[in-house]
């Protein structure tokens, strides 16, 4: 069924009682070309692709609880590509591109909300990192313009331009930058891939991998065993423990992140911010809710909750940047787990065993990378062979030394 | 979340910073090579379990300390000085 | 008016004046806002989210959805604040929201009409089309109808704290279950803290008719509540919610310390963060009544049938002239009894049940069901199903009653899932779901006054015995202990029309038959995709009923359908409290140079960096822009003398008979070999072989080293060398000590650097006393000092270090002496040409990615020995011929035209990412060579001297062509710092 304002009209008219399934339930069938580990938002771009643009189709996304339960129904829902090093760059360009048609290509709005991203700096060192990261996105057909500290006082009055313990100095607006409704980014890739004959199968824990020779030939679940001609894992903070099914082991630390919404309020922030002093972000969801978070809570966890110290920490950075926000009222706390790398930088790549491919290490920023993530694993799993815009993201480059640390923090996840 | 540091008891968990696992401890001879290196630097376990892990206290003491720290639930099974471990893992 | 004339808690002699939506009215001391204004027959208080429906008063509790008022006006008005839990107070001014032009007339419930196209989720398939219309058009007109209240887009300036306490036991809710348990405990000897976000304590006690040996219940607690008071073991916090359950017995909660005063004491704080670390803590939190879903159950009137007797009994308000309640279960029956003993009417007690029981001066309608409602903005009628037809009950108020939920929130914090009660038809904590936390009461299904009691004794006996207490043998309180009389009932089936289940978010029952027609069948896809539970009472009110309906729906039970995650906070907490201290100043340290006051005195321009702040500039009268100032002191340090505070570099004392061994394992390059009253530059790795920092280590005995530290890595590096002395050499015997801010320490440059050292230390120095790269110690003035000879300039140069308390008085000597010799004093931006002229390095180079070899240091990587990071610096891509090296570059004239953002192109290439060549790490223009020059990290650098390139920064729109020149602009041979 095609989605139009038509539709919604007819539909309206007539009770709402002909909108179908978004998604079919089906059984597991004994075996599958694909299976998918992992029924998020990267697992499901990964079904959509592998059945749009290569045409395989007999593939089934497996997941232990609800579609979109994981890290992609947990983030801050923004999107965008200001990366600096090139490997991560060209990816999430990449990616930006893959969004800006999303709605159309998957019939579905997802709300892209290109309102903008503002980086904020607080040093004449930090303004320039800043022009370098603008250098970098327009290098690679991304934009990004600096704003000098009167521009600043001009577009962000709600900004504590006067006492600030870290003024603004300067900051950088990535215009393609923004927001999507994360939810409705699983849906429509659900809906899109299922309709084109993927099997979406929830509750369906995998709970080892069956290896031959050396060659993945299926999973095992709780709902039987399935077998598959290639295995993609897509697990995020869950990466670690599905790897060792295989017997792998990650440049991996699974962390927790918290992330908190206010009640609902009347606009009042147009664009995304990012103060980096403070490790803070908001933005305002179309509820009207103020959507932010900041740094890991910093110590390993796979339990989906954090603490009040980073809880404390970020609010404090709020209300260090724009003390307008002091009298909304925090609504809703969580947490997800991160796969937190070594380097900071995902990695879309094959595995020491055959047939198995892995999709990690998206640390904090998964999100943005969901479309440009499932297109470039389909691409790998179909074709063998690295997407080019992913060709940096290998496993091998911790052994090479070949490393995209866009923090320069080194081998210390909770510092990326 | 609260941890007892050995030298100075029960704290709160924002005096403290986390360094990761304690296979840190466990740094490979020096003629080792590369491939040690990569592993020992690089390579997690991140079990669902018992995680052996390292916390500095660093507005403390300036300790370092293992932990053994429950990844799925938080909860904490012990602590000794990192120092203490060492000696005694030899 | 429908204040009653006798009975309440409330104060009839001080009457209070307050404003909603501009009209003013009178209530008592003891109201809530909500109270009061029920009493002055506002029954219209809000609009709900989407179809701007009506809204009236629901609860009288934290739970409310509906009564959200915008409290104050100007800069501080505060949005969404819940009028139930207002208390009221002299000149409050309140109101309503969400409402265009007006509360009773409100342009937008055109959403209502447009209800059957706005069902859930409609908005993910339509607006897609044009594309560019969804920024431009369809968002900002989604967005404007959203939200709720407004902020005023200005500071907020009230005065918000945070504080921490610590306790044996946490009793979390002063109802009757708490109030026992706390007082138990506190008996046993126990500290206990008592928080209840009520500012009476007593939780139901103070809505019910119920008595407790004998007494009026609300008598009981506040003898209870007196008791406790008074006992120095026991913190009582009212006006206090617990609002999370975290790790290790640690629980936040918000007391609202001046919400209820007029004119509250300056000193005093609004709200403040509460930490509580709590040993064990006891959950009394009570239940939550719920709504049963029937067609227009939203209109203004229907309320919740406790939140009827609370106003009744509590407030002394007759909710309505003709009350009617609508049931599932004996409670509804206690609601009608209480209205008929205060004289209010009660128009019909309408049951679900058949076996109802009979009313005590009310008519009851067995087995009957409410299908619909009547009244535009506000309850008129009933129409009602029963066995011997339609009904139609004049009545202005409902009283609905579904059953109760026990307040199993905090039990979830931590990841517990509730687990079902078939014989309460509800969810109850799990046991153990909070380490410590035991429940009790209502919040564990017991509902009458005796389990609360009950329950609530033995669990305060349970943890003295844990903690090794004893319990005195007290007698428990007498009680009614009335058995759960309730037949579930969720929803009016086999009607028209739409039944409100969220009643902010206008989620009816509608909404969750497409959820489940559309495949959005578990429970966090039916609250995601029909926004249930999402408002700011986050479904305490309205999960329950969903579930059911979607269980009903798909056949399962109500626990195997499940239940949505309860997470932090209970109750929305301001950002203002939460962040307290964190506006302005107060986000982070201030740390002030040892010449901080010299240099105000001097007018110096200050920047952060990192939590210091520093002179940047030290101008004089006349100099009109930053670069005369620059300049300036460039070629005065060039030229005769400067001196700077450099005191933020990280010092690290390291002692002990491994102390070589251990800066021979960190550095790349060897310190044992180092001779005693010398100095060497060091560089340190990380473990994965990236350039960690470097600096100057200087030896003071045969197990003395001072190491520096860059400014910025100071924490860094102490931190690093604490990890290799205790985690991977413990067998080391070395320790090492930060005194950075034990020492004020000073940099002296320039040619007459000597005679301005010599000007103040007892024993003049020469070239061959002290030649560059020595170390000692020297008295000045009676201080015994530590003096240095290098440099961070290319000049001759010095840094004195004494004890920090003499920083001040070294300082002003310093620039006296200085000024003396055509001296003074130079900021940051000078400092920074001055190493840039000379290619030394800041983290501007050292950005944790370059290596040693990037930096043209690789020889400084010692073959003979192991260090930090020497194996993974070996890597083939750490030396692979296309990294980039550390390169220099220049351009002519006097305008600055490299930029920090520039990337760099060989000529008539397309600037793309294809063909970057490498980038800018630092500039500036360079008074002494009088071009600009940069330092650049470049493919391949070192072979490229002479080059031409072009560097473009895109986000400023900067072009220019420069050329590429070897890292060392002055005096390569480095006869100046020797001389």
């Amino acid at each position: 069924m095609r989605y139009s304002a038509l539709q919604v009209l007819r539909n309206g008219l007539t009770g709402n009682k002909s909108w179908k399934p978004v998604w079919r339930n089906p059984t597991p069938k004994s075996h599958y070309d694909v299976v998918i580990i992992g029924g998020g938002g990267h697992g499901l771009a990964t079904a959509y692709y592998l059945a749009k643009k290569h045409g395989i189709t007999n593939v089934a996304v497996l997941e232990k609880g609800w579609l979109g339960g994981g890290n992609v129904g947990r983030n801050t829902t923004i999107v965008r590509s200001n990366y600096m090093l090139e490997g991560n760059m060209k990816f999430y360009s990449h990616s930006l591109r893959l969004w800006e048609n999303l709605e159309q290509e998957l019939n579905y709005n997802v709300m892209l909300s290109q309102r903008g991203l503002v980086v904020l700096g607080h040093s004449d060192g930090q303004v320039e990192a800043l022009a370098r990261r603008g250098t970098v996105s327009v290098m690679e057909g991304d934009d990004g313009v600096l704003w000098s500290r009167e521009e600043c006082r001009a577009r962000m009055p709600y900004l504590n331009h006067d006492d600030a313990r870290f003024p603004v100095y300067g900051a950088l607006m990535h215009q393609r930058g923004g927001t999507a409704r994360h939810d409705a980014v699983v849906w429509g890739f659900a809906r899109a891939a299922d309709m084109r004959g993927v099997d979406l199968i929830q509750n369906c824990e995998v709970q080892g991998l069956r290896i031959e020779n050396g060659k993945m030939v299926g999973v095992e679940t709780s709902r039987g065993y399935i077998g598959a001609g290639k295995v993609g894992m897509t697990v995020a903070g869950r990466s670690g423990q599905v790897a060792e099914m295989a017997g792998l082991r990650l440049p991996i630390e699974s962390q927790v992140l918290q992330a908190f919404v206010t009640e609902g309020l009347k606009p009042i922030l147009p664009t995304v911010i990012a103060f980096g002093m403070g490790h803070f972000y908001i933005s305002q969801s179309d509820k009207g809710g103020l959507v932010f978070g900041g740094d890991l809570d910093g110590y390993n966890s796979y339990a989906q909750r954090g603490n009040i110290p980073m809880m404390e920490h970020i609010a404090e950075a709020g209300m260090a940047l724009m003390p307008m926000i002091g009298k909304a009222k925090m609504l809703r706390s969580w947490g997800g787990i991160n796969d937190m790398t070594m380097d900071g930088s995902p990695i879309i790549d094959k595995s020491p065993v055959e047939n198995f491919f892995v999709n990690c290490g998206w640390c904090y920023g998964g999100f943005k990378a969901v479309p440009g993530s499932g297109d470039c694993f389909a691409h790998l799993m179909a074709t063998g062979n690295p997407h080019p815009a992913a060709n940096r993201l290998l496993l091998n480059r911790f052994e090479t030394g070949r490393l995209l640390d866009e923090t320069g923090n080194g081998a210390s996840p909770n510092l990326h | 979340m609260r941890i007892n540091c050995p030298n100075c008891g029960d704290r709160d968990v924002r005096e403290f910073h986390y360094r990761g696992s304690a296979k840190l401890l466990n740094r490979p001879a020096p003629d080792a090579g590369e491939a040690a290196f990569v592993d020992y630097v690089y390579l997690r376990e991140n079990p669902a379990g018992l995680n052996r892990e390292l916390w500095f206290h660093e507005m403390g003491c300036r300790s370092w300390i293992v932990a053994q720290r429950n990844m799925s639930t938080h909860e904490f099974a012990g602590t000794e000085l990192a120092r203490n471990a060492k000696r005694g893992a030899k | 008016m429908s204040r009653l004339t006798t009975g309440g808690q409330i104060d009839r002699s001080q009457k209070i004046a307050f404003q909603f939506d501009g009209r003013t009215f009178q209530g008592f001391k003891g109201d809530t806002l909500a109270s009061a204004l029920l009493a002055n027959d506002v029954r219209l208080v809000g609009r709900s989210f989407k179809y701007h429906r009506p809204r009236g008063i629901l609860t009288a509790g934290s739970e409310e959805p509906n009564a959200l008022m915008q409290m104050g006006l100007g800069d501080q008005t505060t949005p969404n604040v819940r009028a139930t839990t207002q208390e009221l107070h002299d000149g409050l001014i309140a109101a309503s929201q969400n409402r265009f032009p007006s509360l009773a007339f409100d342009l937008l419930s055109v959403n209502d009409l447009m209800a059957p196209f706005f069902s859930a989720g409609f908005y993910y398939k339509t607006f897609m089309w044009p594309k560019s219309f969804w920024e431009k058009l369809y968002e900002p007109i989604i967005r404007r109808a959203a939200g709720l209240g407004a902020l005023s887009g200005k500071a907020d300036t009230a005065l918000y704290d945070k504080a921490f306490a610590f306790c044996d036991l946490l009793v979390i809710g002063a109802g009757p279950a708490g109030l026992m348990a706390a007082l138990t405990a506190a008996k046993g000897g126990l500290d206990v803290i008592l928080a209840d976000e009520d500012f009476t304590l007593g939780g139901r006690l103070n809505s019910e008719t119920f008595e407790i040996d004998g007494q009026p219940g609300r008598d009981w607690a506040a003898a209870t509540v007196a008791e406790l008071a008074a006992m120095d073991n026991v913190r009582l916090m009212a006006r206090t919610t617990v609002t999370g359950a975290y790790d290790g017995g640690t629980y936040g909660a918000l007391e609202r310390v001046s919400h209820h005063l007029s004119t509250p004491p300056k000193d005093r704080p609004l709200e403040t963060f509460w930490r509580i670390v709590a040993k064990r803590a006891i959950l009394a939190g009570g239940a939550i009544e719920r709504p049963i879903a029937f067609p227009n159950n939203d209109r203004p009137g229907v309320m919740m049938a406790a939140a009827v007797r609370s106003y009744a009994n509590r407030f002394a308000v007759a909710p309505g002239k003709a009350v009617s309640v609508f049931t599932n279960n004996d409670d509804g029956h206690r609601t009608a009894r209480d209205l008929v003993a205060l004289g209010i009417t009660v128009a019909a007690v309408i049951d679900t049940r058949r076996e109802a029981p009979y009313g005590e001066g009310y008519p009851v309608l067995k087995g009957a069901e409410v299908t619909d409602t009547k009244g535009r903005l506000g309850l008129r009628e009933v129409i009602v199903r029963t066995e011997s037809g339609q009904k139609t009950i004049k009545t202005d108020c409902l009283a609905v009653s579904g059953g109760w939920n026990p307040s199993v929130h905090l039990t979830c914090h931590m990841n517990g899932r509730p687990v079902w009660r078939e014989d309460i038809a509800a969810f109850v904590p799990v046991e153990n779901a909070i380490p410590g936390l035991l429940t009790v009461g209502a919040a564990l299904g017991d509902f009458s006054t005796h389990a609360a009691l009950a329950t609530g004794q033995k669990a305060a006996a349970t943890v003295l015995a844990e903690m090794g207490k004893t319990t005195s043998a007290e007698k428990l309180p007498k009680a009614e202990d009335a058995p759960i009389a309730l037949a579930p009932f969720w929803h009016v089936k086999g009607t028209k029309g739409r039944a409100w289940l969220d009643m902010q978010n206008d989620v009816t029952t509608k909404d969750i038959v497409l959820a489940h027609q559309e495949n959005f069948r578990s429970v966090e896809h039916m609250k995601r995709y029909t926004t249930l539970g999402m408002a700011t009472d986050q479904g305490k009110t309205a999960n329950m009923g969903a579930l059911a309906i979607m269980a009903d729906l798909t056949g399962r039970s109500i626990p195997q359908t499940g239940t949505t995650t309860f997470r932090p906070p209970y109750t929305p907490v301001a950002m203002g409290a939460l962040g307290a201290h964190g506006a302005g100043k107060g986000f982070a340290p201030e740390r002030l140079l040892p010449s901080d006051t010299v240099g105000r005195e001097l007018n110096a321009h200050f920047i952060e960096l990192g939590l210091w702040y520093r002179p940047s500039l030290y101008p004089l009268a006349g100099e009109t822009h930053w670069r005369h100032t620059c300049d300036r002191e460039v070629r005065m340090v060039r030229g005769t003398v400067g001196i700077t505070d450099v005191t933020p570099l990280g010092k690290i004392d390291i002692q002990g008979p491994d102390a070589a061994t251990l800066l021979d394992r960190v550095y790349t390059n060897s310190f044992s070999t180092l001779p005693i009253g010398k100095v060497r530059y060091g560089l340190m790795l990380r473990e994965d072989g990236a350039v960690l920092d470097d600096g100057t280590t200087a030896r003071f005995g045969e197990n003395h080293y001072v190491l520096t530290a860059t400014g910025g890595a100071a924490g860094l590096v102490m931190t690093h060398l604490e990890f290799c002395t205790q985690v991977l050499w413990p067998e080391l015997d070395v320790s090492v000590f930060s005194v950075t801010d034990q020492w004020a320490q000073y940099s002296i440059a320039g040619p007459k650097a000597r005679d301005l050292v010599n000007a103040l230390v007892d024993d003049p120095v020469t070239n061959e006393s002290f030649p560059y790269m020595s170390c000692g110690e020297a008295m000045i003035g009676g201080v015994k000092a530590r003096l240095f000879r290098i440099s961070f300039s290319g000049e001759l140069g010095y840094e004195i270090a004494v004890p920090a308390r003499y920083g001040d008085a070294l300082a002003r000597a310093l620039g006296e002496q200085a000024k003396a010799l055509g001296g003074g004093w130079y900021g940051l931006e000078a400092l920074n040409v001055l190493r840039i002229e000379k290619g030394l390095l800041t983290h501007a180079e050292i950005d944790g990615r370059v290596t040693p070899d990037d930096l043209g240091l690789g020889k400084m990587v010692s073959g003979k020995k192991d260090c930090v990071g020497k194996t993974l610096s070996g890597r083939g891509a750490m030396l692979a011929e296309d990294r980039e090296q550390l390169v220099a570059l220049k351009i002519p004239g006097e305008v600055n035209a490299f930029s920090g953002g520039g990337h760099l192109f060989k000529v008539g290439e397309k600037m793309i990412t294809a063909n970057d060549q490498g980038h800018i790490t630092s500039h500036c223009f360079s008074p002494t060579l009088g071009h600009p020059i940069a330092l650049a990290l470049l493919k391949n650098g070192r072979a490229r001297t002479g080059e031409k390139l072009v560097m473009k920064d895109y986000a400023r729109n900067l072009e220019i062509t420069c050329e590429v020149c070897a890292p060392v602009h002055l005096d390569p041979k480095g006869e100046n710092l020797r001389a």
